[in-house]
């Protein structure tokens, strides 16, 4: 067991890079990820952390940097939000599409316009194809847990691809909370040394991102899909060794007080903890209400996930990001798809709240709870999805 | 000789799509984007290898005579060794199946 000491999410992420021994970082500053990026280029100049931070001139040239110092064998750190992302999109893909073991950490803020720098998840949603291994966070702790767990997936020569960690802008990366550090010796225990499966060396030399014609291009997709979708079982292996080290043990989808709910709240991210507690809330009323958490974003968990709604009658998905003119928030789309071959499909509302740090309390949820139920019982109109608190 | 991507199945794939075959772009027939076509007319022809050298595919080869031919697997018939030509011996004419 580590030490346990209050600090700063975003500072607790860096200490966890630093403890990953990363040997390469390439990132561009910019809100709300700013202090974690800070602290690591304050690590390295310090001489606590043995890496080279390369300060780039733009979010397209850090993911560039990060292709090429993983091709060499190095390990690789980078850090993004909302607009940085979008600039560093097109390399994005490559990196998975290069199977490039990158960790990167995604303070998730909502892509502009207008301009804003607060939280919500129209970033990471953007990119939901990007062929990268997507997880969500709900507190520091995980987060800390999280970044040990990327490096150890994503570099695994089974897996070898990059992994995006997924926080909450401000509402995660800027609070201090309470984390047990792990120690040296069960982050050794816990990540081996990066042995690229493919590597760029003068003694031998071999094209990595050659183009691909017409004839071959579906193969080459072919094979990226399957890479992902069994990269599952080394994510839940991964899981599994933390548990038994450090005793937290994750899965790809949670539950919370769903036994004999008819009723479930579906959340990714901090929204779950305040879900969790207007569960509770519930439940004292007397409500038969729990919570599913999707954990795994990328690749998506089907058999967790259809397990984890048997039997429930409603969920309630709640989405943090729009998809203009389409079905609804994009968690639901994909409850949606991930259900519709299911018998006793479950009705599904979807609610988008918590826009650009728009804040959402447990009263919110119980409200939707409610209007869930007017919906059931064909008092209001059944939406395929609600602006949750729009203003008229 | 690696697979043909014709012949290639996804599992035949290396991670990542790397190539750890080296010089295998030489398999790669960019001669049937061709749709001009370099002929020399030896009485002009001084050999002096102007074609050769500015040929961006390295698609002119020597003959035993000292002469230049294009390699047709490779040439795309881009007209260069023709507007390049000092003593103008080069003709770029229509490719006819």
């Amino acid at each position: 067991m580590g030490e346990r000491v209050g600090i700063e999410v975003s500072l607790a992420a860096a200490e966890a890079v630093k403890m990953a021994n990363a040997d390469v970082i390439a990132a561009y500053p910019i809100t709300p990820q700013t202090h974690i990026v800070e602290h690591l280029s304050e690590l390295v100049n310090d001489g606590e952390l043995d890496a080279e931070f390369i300060p780039v001139e733009s979010e397209h040239s850090a993911m560039s940097v990060c292709c090429g110092s993983s091709a060499v064998g190095a390990r690789t750190f980078t850090c993004t939000s909302s607009q940085g992302m979008a600039l560093m999109n097109e390399i994005i893909f490559c990196a998975a599409s290069m199977r490039f073991p990158i960790v990167m950490i995604l303070a998730n803020r909502s892509l502009n316009g207008p301009l804003s720098i607060w939280n919500d998840h129209s970033d990471v949603m953007s990119i939901r194809d990007c062929g990268w291994i997507q997880v969500f966070t709900e507190n520091g702790q995980e987060v800390f847990d999280h970044v040990m767990f990327a490096f150890r997936v994503a570099e695994n020569p089974s897996v070898s691809l990059p992994v995006i960690v997924n926080l909450d802008g401000f509402v995660l990366t800027h609070v201090i909370e309470p984390i047990e550090f792990w120690n040296q010796e069960t982050v050794k225990k816990y990540l081996p040394d990066f042995k690229p499966v493919n590597q760029l060396h003068p003694d031998n030399p071999i094209t990595l991102g050659a183009f691909g014609m017409p004839g071959v291009f579906t193969e080459t997709k072919k094979a990226q899909d399957e890479a992902l979708i069994k990269s599952k079982p080394e994510i839940l292996k991964a899981w599994e060794e933390m548990g038994n080290l450090v005793g937290r043990h994750y899965k790809p989808v949670e539950t919370y007080k769903a036994e004999e709910a008819e009723t479930v709240f579906l959340t990714m991210g901090s929204f779950g903890e305040t879900v969790s507690v207007a569960v509770d809330e519930l439940r004292a009323q007397g409500k038969p209400v729990g919570q599913i958490k999707l954990r795994l974003w990328r690749p998506f968990p089907f058999e967790e996930f259809r397990e984890a709604v048997r039997g429930h009658k409603r969920i309630i998905v709640l989405d943090r990001a729009l998809s203009y003119g389409g079905p609804g928030g994009p968690v639901a789309s994909e409850v949606r798809a991930a259900l519709y071959q299911e018998e006793n499909m479950p009705a599904i509302t979807n609610f988008l709240c918590g826009l650009a740090g728009r804040d959402v309390t447990a009263k919110d949820y119980i409200a939707m709870y409610e209007q869930t139920e007017q919906m059931a019982q064909g008092k209001v109109k059944q939406e395929d999805y609600i602006i949750y608190g729009v203003r008229e | 000789m690696v697979k043909s991507e014709e012949e290639l199945g996804w599992k035949d794939l290396e991670v990542g799509c790397a190539v750890s075959d080296a010089g295998n772009a030489s398999q790669y027939k960019t001669g049937d984007w061709r749709s001009l076509r370099p002929i020399w007319d030896k009485t002009k022809c001084i050999r002096c290898g102007v074609c050769y050298i500015f040929c961006p595919d390295m698609a002119i080869q020597k003959t035993e005579e000292g002469y230049f031919e294009a390699d047709l697997y490779y040439c795309k018939g881009c007209g260069i060794c023709a507007q390049e030509c000092i003593t103008g011996c080069i003709t770029m004419v229509e490719e006819e199946e």
